[in-house]
């Protein structure tokens, strides 16, 4: 027993011995990865310690959940859980299907080259970055020189009301802002999924009577289902990740109480404040993750009991 | 295809309002596109006084003008086209490197290689204990702040390993050690060669990663010098901190304030410039890239 297992051993070290070349280019890669994404993880030793300068994060003092209890007893907890927990689950309901729908009306529609125009000019706006992309957002909601402004005047000739002025309005220019810029892009992978549908099954529903709205629910839609199931888990993994960048972007004082979300509240707390206090930021921090993955794993299971499928 | 007037009336229904709604999608996408291009074009008095609708009103480029005067613009463009060169030729030789050695089913413990990575997708450190480790590394407030840190993206990694996996045949390999052809070898003479899509679509999405790049500039940089475009467009766009030397009549107030949404316009079209430069010659790579990255999630 003993020398049959010294044998599989002897053969193991014999395989990774001659493929020591691929151990050598896999060494920076992955020096890389332990370096810049699981130190920082045991970085997060902070959210249990007072972080001290002149101690350095491992010579500061535990302090156990102290931190983690700041931040629920802050004066602005509810605040920021409400406005993160609208803000995505409001992304997530609206920007979800949109693409979905998209892909299969475009493939369901006649005239290939306009279908090809359509889909050039949606995909553009995916490659404007977040600074533009808000810079943009300001330029055309602006109530007197903007698309906004302007057509208010064409059609009613008196000045439009403020949208940007209105805290409540910052969630809806929020999601629908990134329902334009990623629409087109989003649907790409549904209308790869769509042209592997085989078209003998096209061909024998509309011999059986079948209308194009009916092979669309009954064919097409079938089809893409695994794929939409999948990246549904990815989405909902992702659901507290609201664009940090884009939201902090677009915070100003008027809609500061509708638009501070968890991440831009790690930034505050952490880097943008006069005092910033290190590990605070870092608990706020973790929260958010350790929530994203069980979420993240929730989603998985709960697909893979429905569809089978799952992403791991 | 069959001849439209063939269908019966429910279909023609379908087909009528499909094209209709997927035309108002796209409407909505090109409408603001064209609203800024013309806006950009326009006198800033017009613009002010909101009179564009759909064409330059009062041709003018004078936005264009004070855009280019603009000395921190130069800086900016300068400053992003050196993080997008050299940090999308770290990335793509980094990732393909990785993304090689873990495609070879014969390399023991590759799997456990793969999950290191790909854990790092769903969980991480977060933003203070990534600023204290680049505090550490000596990187805060220099160009490798922007370049090192996101190297490898990890989605990216899964792209370029299915696609080596997927379209490089075995027996390659094995033909090529027979002929006594060594690892690293076998990379760069095979599969680097076959591999040409796969670097188009990495290069694409690091190098526009790279160039959008703000959230790391904000909280790594503090030296103006080495600031990339994102950040001077932010203080432009969003914080309206126009440099008054740059109009034709740095006196006077009022000229700033009626050329300030001028300005803007014309600085979101200078901004996308390069995109759409090589938008053309990209865009079937990148519907390569999504469907290669959805073959396995």
């Amino acid at each position: 027993m003993a020398a049959k297992q010294e044998k599989k051993n002897h053969k193991l070290a014999k395989k990774i011995r001659a493929r020591w070349q691929i151990y050598l280019l896999l060494l920076l890669p992955v020096a890389y990865i332990v370096v810049f994404a699981y130190v920082p993880m045991g970085g997060l030793v902070l959210a249990f310690k007072h972080y001290r300068v002149k101690d350095g994060i491992w010579g500061s003092a535990w302090v156990g959940l102290e931190n983690f209890n700041k931040f629920f007893h802050s004066y602005n907890f509810g605040t920021i859980i409400k406005n993160t927990l609208t803000i995505s689950f409001y992304s997530l309901i609206a920007s979800f299907p949109i693409p979905v729908m998209f892909a299969l009306l475009l493939n369901a529609m006649r005239g290939k080259r306009y279908k090809k125009v359509i889909q050039t000019v949606t995909y553009v706006p995916h490659f404007i970055s977040t600074v533009v992309m808000v810079g943009l957002v300001f330029q055309l909601l602006d109530n007197r020189s903007g698309i906004y402004g302007n057509l208010y005047t064409l059609f009613t000739s008196s000045t439009a009301p403020s949208l940007l002025g209105v805290g409540t309005n910052f969630k809806h220019i929020y999601v629908w802002s990134g329902i334009w810029q990623n629409l087109g892009y989003n649907s790409i992978i549904y209308i790869a999924a769509l042209t592997s549908v085989d078209q003998a099954l096209h061909e024998a529903a509309e011999i059986d009577g079948a209308s194009r709205w009916q092979r669309l629910l009954h064919i097409d839609f079938p089809a893409i289902l695994p794929t939409t199931s999948i990246m549904l888990i990815l989405a909902v993994g992702r659901i507290m990740n609201i664009g940090y960048e884009k939201a902090l972007l677009m915070q100003n004082n008027l809609n500061l109480n509708y638009s501070e979300i968890i991440s831009t509240y790690v930034y505050k707390v952490g880097l943008a404040s006069g005092i910033n206090d290190y590990s605070l930021s870092t608990a706020v921090g973790m929260f958010n993750a350790v929530i994203n993955l069980i979420l993240l794993f929730t989603a998985n299971w709960g697909s893979k009991k429905l569809s089978g499928s799952g992403i791991f | 295809m069959r001849k439209f007037k063939n269908y019966s009336l429910n279909d023609k229904l379908f087909y009528g309002i499909t094209t209709a709604a997927l035309t108002v999608v796209f409407l909505a996408v090109l409408y603001p596109c064209i609203f800024v291009l013309s806006a950009s074009f326009s006198s800033g008095i017009a613009v002010q006084a909101g009179k564009v609708v759909l064409w330059p009103v009062d041709f003018s480029l004078e936005g264009y003008k004070t855009v280019f005067r603009t000395p921190s613009i130069w800086l900016g463009f300068r400053n992003s086209l050196f993080y997008t060169f050299t940090g999308t030729a770290l990335s793509v030789v980094m990732t393909l490197t990785a993304a090689y050695c873990l495609s070879r089913r014969d390399v023991p413990g590759r799997n456990i290689i793969m999950l290191l990575f790909t854990f790092t997708m769903f969980f991480s450190g977060g933003m203070i204990p990534s600023y204290l480790l680049l505090r550490s590394l000596g990187m805060l407030n220099t160009v490798w702040a922007l370049i090192v840190p996101g190297a490898i993206g990890v989605y990216n990694l899964i792209v370029a390993r299915t696609f080596i996996q997927s379209s490089i045949p075995e027996e390659l390999l094995e033909a090529s050690m027979m002929d006594g052809c060594s690892d690293i070898m076998y990379l760069l003479k095979v599969v680097l060669p076959l591999s040409k899509a796969i670097i188009a679509v990495l290069v694409l999405f690091y190098g526009v990663a790279l160039w959008n790049n703000y959230f790391n500039a904000m909280i790594y940089l503090t030296d103006r010098e080495i600031y990339p475009l994102s950040i001077f467009l932010k203080e432009i766009l969003l914080a309206s901190q126009i440099d008054p030397s740059t109009l034709s009549d740095p006196e006077s107030a009022t000229l700033l304030a009626q050329m300030a949404n001028v300005i803007k316009y014309s600085l979101i079209v200078v901004s996308m410039i390069p995109v759409l430069l090589i938008y053309p010659f990209v865009q079937k790579y990148f519907v390569q890239g999504v469907m290669i990255g959805s073959v396995k999630g």
